[in-house]
């Protein structure tokens, strides 16, 4: 159940979280120069600071995405009539968090490593 | 529709009564008890029974018996068989849907709470009202239909292999712990058949000799009959019969994308 829970959760928090910051991004570039230079400094490292907004919205999404996507596609497995045995089930719900979890984890040590 | 509190008058009020085990009672265990009777006009409370398990049978239902005959015989609850074929004594024990007839007394660990199936309206005590659970069986149509004539002077025939496609499905007790389980019934019990039924409903689409397949699928083409069904899994996880209806309906689903393409 919980996968359940979080898979709704993750997928209305990007829808509403994502669109915000889209529109965010569009206003800014609208009113201009310096609206765009704050929006840059809340969502990047440009200026050298730590930002704690940019970076809870960054992982906060990037793990909504993942997780949302893991437990995509064991829904999309369980969609064929496969895996509805209890055991192998849970494992699966158990692999989705994980994979989540990992695969947020893999891409900010990418970008970070990049940087 | 989705309600996140209880009604006003079915909050639990603390005003329960205590039932204590007699003086020389070894090995005592306390029983916490939904109770509501609709004719005093109180909010429901939690009745704490104390049994002596030293004199009592091992399941739920033993303790249940035990109290009603020795310490309150306004306890209502419904129970028949008292072996897990009947059905009648669904309810949350512990959190946990399940028959109070095969669930043991020693597998809950501390106080056991009784309460009845979650999101049901409540008769008395632990007994809920199953007129729409009904309802939405007989929806169904949960009977063999044919069109062609039955073969002269014999039943039906049906192959091994096609029986054995009903195994898993006619073991169904219709005790209702696992539509009561599930959160899109929860929500949308008015719409949604749930768990139970569909699982009931697949066992007469997978019935080599109905020939109604094609009308059964069209009446469950719905988007709240059968697609609120989100996987979340917790009816396979309650039945007490081990049946996966979630199961049942993933095959529905299939049947029904499958005669389209």
């Amino acid at each position: 159940m919980l996968v359940s829970i979080l898979h709704r959760a993750t997928g209305d928090g990007m829808a509403t979280l994502g669109s915000l910051l889209l529109v965010w991004w569009l206003a800014a570039i609208a009113a201009g120069g310096e609206a765009y230079a704050t929006f840059l400094d809340v969502f990047t490292l440009s200026d050298g600071r730590l930002n704690v907004v940019g970076w809870v919205f960054g992982i906060g999404l990037t793990w909504a995405l993942f997780q949302h996507m893991c437990s995509g596609i064991r829904h999309l497995v369980l969609d064929t009539g496969a895996n509805y045995e209890l055991k192998g089930n849970r494992l699966s719900a158990r692999l989705a968090m994980a994979g989540g979890a990992l695969l947020t984890a893999l891409f900010w040590f990418y970008i970070i490593g990049v940087k | 529709m989705a309600e996140f509190t209880l009604p006003k008058n079915s909050k639990i009020s603390g005003k329960g009564m205590k039932h204590a085990a007699p003086a020389d009672a070894k090995r005592v265990k306390k029983f916490e008890v939904y109770r509501y009777d609709p004719d005093k006009g109180e909010n429901p409370r939690y009745d704490t029974f104390e049994v002596d398990l030293d004199n009592c049978g091992p399941m739920v239902l033993d303790a249940l018996i035990k109290m009603k005959g020795e310490q309150d015989s306004s306890l209502t609850f419904r129970r028949s068989c008292r072996e897990g074929i009947c059905g009648s004594c669904s309810m949350n024990i512990d959190g946990k849907n399940g028959l109070a007839c095969t669930t043991a007394i020693e597998d809950v660990k501390g106080t056991v709470r009784i309460t009845p199936l979650p999101h049901m309206e409540v008769i008395k005590d632990l007994v809920p009202d199953f007129t729409h659970f009904y309802a939405q069986y007989s929806s169904i149509k949960p009977w063999l239909q044919t069109v062609t004539p039955p073969p002269s002077g014999k039943e039906r025939l049906q192959s091994p292999a096609d029986r054995e496609k009903l195994d898993g499905l006619y073991e169904c007790i219709l005790c209702a712990c696992c539509s009561t389980s599930c959160p899109s019934y929860w929500w949308n019990s008015d719409k949604f058949l749930g768990p139970a039924i569909l699982l009931q409903a697949y066992r007469w689409l997978a019935d080599s000799r109905d020939e109604m397949t094609g009308d059964r699928l069209d009446e469950l083409e719905d988007p709240f009959r059968l697609y609120r069904c989100h996987t979340i899994m917790n009816c396979a996880n309650a039945c007490p019969k081990g049946l996966s209806p979630a199961k049942a309906i993933a095959e529905i689903k299939k049947m029904e994308a499958e005669r389209i393409v």
